[in-house]
């Protein structure tokens, strides 16, 4: 995850509290989905940003859980993100970033 | 008129791995924030040789030297299994040396910015000067060197950055002004190389056109860099810098930048002005991104493999009236992704690919190859990016399925039939879609396609000034001779006279 937003979801976890924020990843790779997630609950694995050594433990979730969908508009979802479905393997995404978030997380939905 | 004639094309490689070692963004910034570290130490152990490069399968089919068709069924990795003794030259252009570029940076150079010394100089001369497109005139721009104790002069105690060549010193490229940074050396020397890069495809566009330079009408150039000074940092005009060392005497003409979509852009501007009469002809051209050298080499280097990332790619595409010879660009169903059309892939995908054919009265299954972002996938997989031709084909597929025009099943079929495989270095606007352009109009003439959709794609959030993403695309086929068409001439009018003058006698008779 690149440092700035690193410091994006650092600054709102401060103005709002970390158990107040839900991450939503879009990562079309399950390896790089994993490490945005570890960003934001384990703390930046790399060691280069904001994030280093600041285990926020967010509730982070991939766009193809069921969860998130549930929460999308029917026809907002087959407008935005229908094609998608048929293009990512979004078990393999949703997944990653499910093993990530039981396994680092703080908060849920 | 809304064709315009793809009347020629080249395709160049710039093989320079010791700029990308110095001046890669990824290597450059490590260096500066950590300093030597481990990655440091051990990229140099990953970087390919010049013959390993030019053997490189995806280089190849880059400069015309090989097969697209072949490098689809190439055994994977490529980078183990390259070539046998492939040559430099391919039908479209070269992979330059690190050496010879070089020296062509310093005949680009006009202001005493680059200086190479002089034993280098000297050797470079030698071998620019059995280059094939090189004239003397170009040869005549190289200068003889400077002594090697006023190099390091000019590094230690001016600000010149070095450039090298196998590991030693072989020259500098000097500041433009002492606190202006869009004058340091470093943009400088991203600047002139850029500009190199232009010139090498432009001469080699018009030895394999047969043009001479001063029939060059205008010149459009769609690389990402800025040129400029402190006050307009992105003032210009690589275009006419190019074409003056080119010795395009009556050319003029201008730069287009949106990121990776600026070459689409750049032919669509280009075609528009041939196609409305304002120009007889428009050469579009662009040179690499040394920023995006080793780009994405600390993977490569944790995973064991060649650093790739070692080119700087160009390419100069020359456009001029549809005589029914070449194959054609058409102006009348250009794909738009405009400010509303939203940002998700599906949004942009429809506006790409979709309403163009929609437009004219085509499915998906009318076009033959599609070519969007080409990146090699061997250099963008390890980092975690995939296969991005792949995943464009993927998507093209997925649309074509939400519009009913093919089944879900049917989906890795038409990737593997319409897709073309990624043969392009990272290089940004590089590898979106252009580089195809060779390729396609080569089948077309011979009759394998009829039609083929090229597409770019631009991140123009990069620049932090919108959240808007950039795209636009244009279908080429086989030329009509529209240009023949058009008008109507004094010839024209006399024999409709002569007609209708028939016919009412004739009336006026029976």
């Amino acid at each position: 995850m690149d440092l700035q937003n690193q410091q994006r979801v650092k600054d709102a976890a401060d103005k709002y509290g970390a158990e107040n924020l839900v991450v939503i990843l879009g990562s079309s790779d399950a390896e790089g989905a994993e490490i945005y997630a570890e960003t934001v609950t384990n703390g930046d694995p790399t060691f280069a940003g904001p994030l280093a050594g600041v285990p926020l433990g967010l509730a982070v979730y991939n766009i193809f859980e069921q969860d998130i969908r549930e929460e999308a508009d029917a026809s907002i979802w087959e407008e935005q993100i229908s094609m998608m479905e048929m293009v990512l393997d979004t078990e393999a995404l949703a997944n990653a970033v499910k093993g990530v978030r039981e396994q680092y997380g703080k908060y849920t939905l | 008129m809304a064709h315009v004639a793809i009347r020629g094309y080249s395709y160049c490689l710039n093989h320079t791995p010791e700029l990308g070692l110095h001046y890669g963004n990824t290597p450059y910034m490590e260096r500066k924030s950590h300093g030597e570290t481990e990655f440091i130490k051990k990229l140099p152990d990953h970087v390919q040789s010049f013959d390993e490069a030019c053997c490189y399968p995806p280089n190849q089919v880059y400069i015309g030297g090989m097969d697209l068709d072949a490098l689809v069924d190439h055994p994977a990795p490529m980078y183990l299994n390259r070539l046998k003794n492939a040559p430099r030259f391919g039908k479209f252009g070269e992979i330059m040396p690190e050496n010879e570029f070089l020296g062509l940076m310093d005949i680009c150079d006009v202001f005493d910015l680059i200086w190479l010394d002089e034993t280098f100089a000297s050797d470079v001369s030698g071998a620019l000067a059995k280059h094939p497109v090189m004239n003397q005139k170009v040869l005549s721009r190289l200068e003889k060197g400077h002594a090697s104790s006023e190099i390091e002069e000019e590094v230690s105690k001016h600000g010149a950055l070095p450039l090298y060549f196998q590991g030693k010193i072989a020259g500098c490229c000097r500041k433009g002004h002492d606190v202006d940074e869009s004058l340091s050396a470093h943009v400088l020397l991203e600047n002139i190389a850029s500009k190199a890069g232009s010139v090498l495809a432009l001469l080699h566009l018009l030895k394999s056109t047969e043009l001479a330079p001063g029939d060059v009408d205008y010149v459009i150039e769609c690389s990402e860099e800025a040129a400029g000074d402190m006050n307009q940092r992105g003032g210009g005009n690589f275009a006419k810098a190019v074409a003056e060392i080119a010795g395009c005497t009556s050319a003029s003409g201008y730069d287009v930048r949106s990121f990776c979509a600026a070459p689409v852009n750049a032919m669509i501007a280009g075609a528009a002005q041939v196609a409305s009469g304002a120009r007889p002809n428009v050469v579009v051209l662009a040179g690499g991104a040394i920023p995006k050298l080793f780009m994405n080499s600390r993977d490569h280097v944790k995973k064991g493999m060649p650093a790739l990332e070692d080119c700087l790619g160009n390419f100069a595409i020359l456009l001029d009236p549809d005589d029914g010879t070449c194959p054609v660009m058409r102006l009348d169903a250009l794909g738009k992704h405009s400010v509303g059309a939203g940002s998700s892939p599906q949004a942009i995908t429809s506006a790409l690919v979709l309403e163009p054919l929609q437009k004219l009265g085509l499915t998906f299954s009318d076009v033959d190859k599609f070519a969007a972002e080409l990146q090699i996938p061997e250099i963008t997989v390890p980092a975690g990016a995939g296969d991005v031709p792949v995943a464009n084909f993927k998507m093209i597929a997925a649309l074509a399925v939400m519009k009913g025009q093919l089944t879900k099943e049917e989906m890795p079929a038409f990737v593997k039939q319409k897709g073309i495989p990624g043969f392009a270095h990272t290089q940004g606007h590089i590898p979106s879609g252009v580089p195809f352009i060779g390729h396609a109009c080569e089948a077309i003439a011979e009759g394998k396609y009829r039609r083929v959709m090229i597409i770019g794609k631009g991140s123009l959030f990069l620049a932090r000034l919108t959240n808007l993403s950039d795209g636009a695309s244009f279908i080429i086929e086989p030329g009509t001779g529209s240009s023949r068409q058009q008008g109507v001439t004094r010839e024209d009018v006399r024999e409709i006279l002569l007609e209708a003058l028939s016919e009412l006698s004739k009336g006026l008779t029976g």
